[in-house]
């Protein structure tokens, strides 16, 4: 456990040797930053080994950091955090493993990623506000040089504008800080004392202050209607970017309305309450019909990551244990399933056949020349559905359930959207891998044995990266009592009971 | 009896530097002869960054012992904190000159800027109207001779005298202000006027001294409506010059005006707390804040000119200095001066990647900056954490000066009033100030530089400044308690 401050440090060192390294051999730039991956990751996987599940955060480091401010460096994991630093640590291996091609100004894009991972970690490590607030800015920037630079369609356009969305989510939630901290009387930053201190607070001031960090986090989260940043972004992005954005940086967002907006302010949560859940819901139903009528194939996945963070969103709108438990195993789960699905868009489709739009895809016979990929999108598209047996069916399941709770006309609505996520799945595996047998299309050719020598073969990082991510997805899939062991009795803390209905699923 | 030991001991910075500019001339004479313009502007540099060591120790040794010579003078932790913070940037300045300013005259140049210099430092401890006015006088005539310094170029002559006509009416509005306010309250020195105008009811006379010398630090302070000068003086003075125009100078003067404003005219403060809000210089200071923040970031997303973006973009910061001003009279000048010289350090640095930028091939458009990843690993890094400090993203100090003050600003009254609303603004804005900063960083670090540019060679003196002042910045963002404890 007391290892993980870790995470964000070794992320950091890592940064530097593989910017250092680039400058002579991409080769060890990879490589370090692959060893500096799976440290990390490692680390997390050691502190679950002997984590000890319990209501409240377990403190790590707490040094006063700014004293004329009442900052203090202060870092604690609870079973949430915990179940995303594992995530963030998975995310960043496979995403490395996916970006082993990159050739061009290869020390920079891996000291960006790897720096954006710190942030990440930084972030779902806090315990105070301001360090938490840090890390989630430190997180922005890197994202912004990582598409301008590596990205593909509209990158320069994509990446500006997924930055100026966060940041101005960011300015949101410091603006709700601040005038939260101002009001307490400027003595501390630490989530327990702001949350003391927000039973003092008029109705209206915690109105205002939720609506400004809810809404700031929520940019991030991908809530309808400020979404739009995320599929541009996404799609602009290079692979590794789009499954770290995906996977892990939409779930700062959600992750900061939980650990922040929520507990300080129960009562701009009950007023906020029903507005969340129905953009929630429109979020999730809109999002999907998009999907559904995408020419681009990276766009479908883009909008079903938007779709799918409402399942998260709305997990947390319900606020009671059970939903909100689904809402991070979502997060968890949509995690590792989006990273799969842009890994495979991303990097063994779109590198190998360079076109993305559906109407060629369609013509190329894709499941006969890359086996592999069919394979892993196929298990990545049935996961995303939420079918049985993967990760994304009790994460989507015990949010509805918990969702019906507290409203069942929420949870009818919603579940409508889990039939839309069917549908365009089902197209897009339909018509990008499966699109035709038809021999005579202009790239696809087969000798006569059956061979194909169209596109590169499917290389080691990519099947590594793959299988763990697939692994990861039908583990929690089968037995998703291992994270949910963690999320529910982190639930049970005092913060979070005064918010939550319901008792413990 | 007028005590000169005093006298001396507490001015021996201003001494140092005088000496050192006198030095440098003498030393030009002497050994100046049949060398070429580098090597007596390295001479000339070498002999100023030593005048400004002394200055440095020799503050320190002064202290912050209190008032000297009936309060003519105000030796306290502020003081301190500013002198020493305006001789670190006119020695990073300093120290970029060598090998990125090809002037003509380089010994008069540095013994200006120590001139300029030993002004800044007066006006970090004085404390009585007249002495205030001579150190901003001294620190204003060097810079429009700074500013003009380039005589081959009409911009630079365009800029200084720009600069000049403006800060002339901007001077006499102020001595206006000064004498309406010696005659309403018969004292000199600042916090004799505090007690004269609390026990004299307001008059219109004070409003009309007020406005007047608002307006002269609204264009000190570059503030809009007062800015005019600001993008021209950027875009045409040398780079040197621009560089200390922008930081030291800068520092200085919102040290003075808080010094002013608080300890002088505190009791004509009036209040933005609430929204009934009580007539005094507060309301005026925040429309100036105000206007600053909105024009500064939105005109400065138009600017294709880097400097001239830098401009607007220094006029955002002044709105936002501003805003410590007016949270200084509850949270003490730390934030403000925390702010100011952070936020100086970046001005320096990323005119200082400028100036060597000049020197290989043109600085002015933000084009002219593409590629420098390519053309220089070192000055692109050096600028990433200038302008992102700039920006106010941390772990800078860039962005602990912004949370300061803001924090500040919003403990003065909440959301209850004006200055709660435009520090929600600020924040706000800061989104946009975003963007133009991430403008030039896509030049620099995403785009490649066009064909005809090739690697730029950075001298090893504009290395040391440039590495010294992006680990300052870092350094500073780690470790804010080190300034802001100070107070």
């Amino acid at each position: 456990m007391n290892a993980l401050p870790c995470t964000v440090y070794v992320s950091l060192v890592g940064a530097l040797l593989a910017l250092i390294a680039g400058g002579r051999s991409a080769r060890a730039a990879r490589w370090i930053a692959l060893i500096t991956a799976t440290v990390g990751w490692l680390i997390t996987l050691g502190a679950a080994a002997d984590f000890v599940p319990g209501p409240g955060l377990q403190t790590l480091v707490n040094v006063a950091w700014i004293p004329e401010l009442g900052v203090r460096y202060h870092l604690a994991a609870d079973g949430i955090s915990l179940t995303l630093l594992v995530l963030t640590g998975l995310a960043a291996t496979a995403g490395i493993l996916f970006s082993w091609n990159i050739e061009e100004r290869v020390g920079e894009f891996f000291a960006l990623f790897l720096t954006l991972i710190a942030g990440v970690y930084g972030v779902f490590l806090s315990a105070d506000i301001f360090v938490f607030f840090v890390f989630y800015e430190i997180a922005i920037v890197p994202k912004y040089f990582l598409i301008a630079t590596w990205g593909s369609t509209n990158r320069e356009y994509g990446a500006m504008k997924l930055v100026l969305y966060s940041f101005a989510g960011s300015a949101l939630v410091l603006a709700g800080v601040l005038w939260a901290y101002a009001a307490n009387g400027g003595q501390s930053f630490a989530l327990s004392d702001l949350a003391a201190a927000g039973a003092n607070f008029t109705a209206g001031q915690q109105i205002g202050m939720f609506a400004l960090i809810f809404l700031g986090f929520a940019v991030l989260a991908g809530m309808f209607p400020f979404h739009t940043w995320a599929p541009t972004g996404h799609v602009a992005a290079p692979t590794a970017a789009s499954m770290l954005l995906a996977g892990v940086v939409m779930k700062l967002g959600a992750y900061g309305c939980l650990r922040v907006a929520m507990p300080l302010f129960p009562a701009g949560l009950e007023f906020w309450q029903p507005t969340i859940a129905w953009l929630a819901i429109i979020g999730i139903i809109y999002a999907g019909f998009v999907a559904l009528v995408q020419e681009d194939f990276k766009f479908v996945i883009g909008y079903s990551s938007v779709s799918h963070m409402g399942f998260v969103l709305l997990g947390l709108a319900a606020a009671n244990t059970q939903a909100v438990s689904g809402a991070v195993l979502q997060m968890f789960s949509h995690g590792v399933i989006a990273g799969l699905l842009f890994a495979v868009v991303g990097r063994m489709v779109y590198e190998r056949t360079h076109t993305r739009k559906f109407s060629d895809l369609r013509r190329i016979p894709l499941h006969r020349l890359l086996p592999f990929a069919a394979l892993t999108f196929v298990l990545g598209g049935l996961a995303s559905m939420g079918m049985p047996g993967f990760s994304g069916f009790p994460a989507e399941l015990t949010i509805l359930i918990g969702t019906w709770k507290t409203s069942p006309v929420w949870a009818t609505f919603a579940a409508g959207g889990i039939l839309v996520a069917a549908a365009f799945t089902l197209r897009a595996i339909q018509v990008s891998f499966f699109g035709t047998t038809d021999h005579s299309g202009p790239v696809a050719t087969a000798d006569a044995h059956g061979h194909e020598h169209d596109y590169a073969p499917i290389t080691w990082p990519e099947r590594t990266g793959a299988m763990l991510l697939i692994a990861a997805t039908i583990y929690i899939g089968l037995k998703p009592d291992v994270l949910l062991e963690w999320i529910v009795p982190a639930l049970q803390s005092p913060l979070f009971q005064s918010i939550l209905k319901g008792g413990a699923s | 009896v007028t005590n000169y030991t005093a006298i001396f001991h507490a001015l021996r910075p201003e001494a140092s530097l005088v000496v050192g500019a006198l030095v440098v001339l003498g030393l030009d004479l002497w050994l100046g002869r049949g060398r070429t313009e580098g090597q007596r502007l390295r001479l000339s540099s070498l002999v100023g960054l030593l005048a400004v060591a002394m200055a440095i120790c020799a503050s320190l040794g002064a202290g912050s012992s209190g008032e000297v010579v009936d309060g003519v003078l105000i030796l306290d932790s502020l003081g301190l904190a500013t002198r020493v913070g305006v001789l670190g940037l006119t020695g990073l300045t300093l120290l970029l000159a060598p090998g990125t300013s090809r002037v003509r005259n380089p010994a008069e140049l540095v013994a200006i800027i120590l001139f300029a210099t030993s002004g800044f430092t007066l006006m970090a401890v004085a404390q009585q109207l007249l002495l205030a006015f001579l150190a901003l006088e001294l620190a204003s005539l060097s810079l429009y001779i700074l500013a003009g310094f380039d005589k081959s170029r009409p911009a630079s002559a365009e800029a200084a005298l720009k600069y000049f006509l403006l800060g002339g009416v901007s001077a006499a509005f102020m001595l206006f202000g000064f004498s309406l306010l010696y005659g309403l309250t018969g004292s000199l020195v600042l916090p004799e006027i505090a007690r004269a105008i609390a026990v004299n009811e307001q008059s219109t006379l004070l409003m009309v001294a007020l406005v007047m010398i608002l307006v002269a630090f609204g264009f000190k302070a570059a503030a809009a409506p007062f800015h005019l000068w600001a993008p021209d003086v950027y875009q045409g003075a040398p780079t040197i010059s621009a560089a200390l125009i922008a930081s030291a100078s800068k520092l200085a003067g919102f040290v003075l005006f808080v010094r002013l404003l608080w300890s002088g005219l505190l009791p004509a403060a009036g209040s933005v707390a609430t929204f009934d809000s009580v007539p005094g210089w507060l309301p005026v200071v925040a429309g100036l804040a105000g206007l600053s923040l909105f024009l500064g970031n939105f005109v400065a997303l138009a600017q294709s000119n880097v400097r001239r973006l830098l401009a607007y973009s220094a006029i955002a910061h002044a709105g936002a200095l501003l805003l410590g001003v007016m949270a200084a009279g509850v949270a003490g000048p730390g934030p403000l001066f925390y702010y100011a010289a952070t936020y100086g350090l970046a001005t320096v640095g990323a005119f200082g990647v400028i100036a060597v930028v000049e020197q290989a091939g043109g600085c002015q458009s933000l084009s002219d900056l593409a590629g420098i990843h390519r053309r220089s690993p070192l000055l692109a890094a050096c600028l990433l954490i200038f302008i992102l400090s700039l920006a106010g993203i941390p772990p800078l100090a860039g962005f602990f000066g912004k949370f300061a003050v803001f924090a500040a600003a919003l403990k003065v009254g909440g959301l209850g009033g004006p200055l709660g609303w435009l520090t929600l603004a600020a924040i706000f804005l800061s989104a946009i100030g975003l963007y133009y900063y991430l403008l030039i960083l896509k030049q620099a670090l995403v785009l490649g530089p066009a064909a005809d540019r090739g690697k730029i060679s950075v001298p090893a003196n504009a290395r040391l400044a440039l590495i010294l002042a992006a680990g300052l910045i870092v350094a500073l963002g780690l470790f804010p308690s080190v300034v802001l404890g100070l107070f």
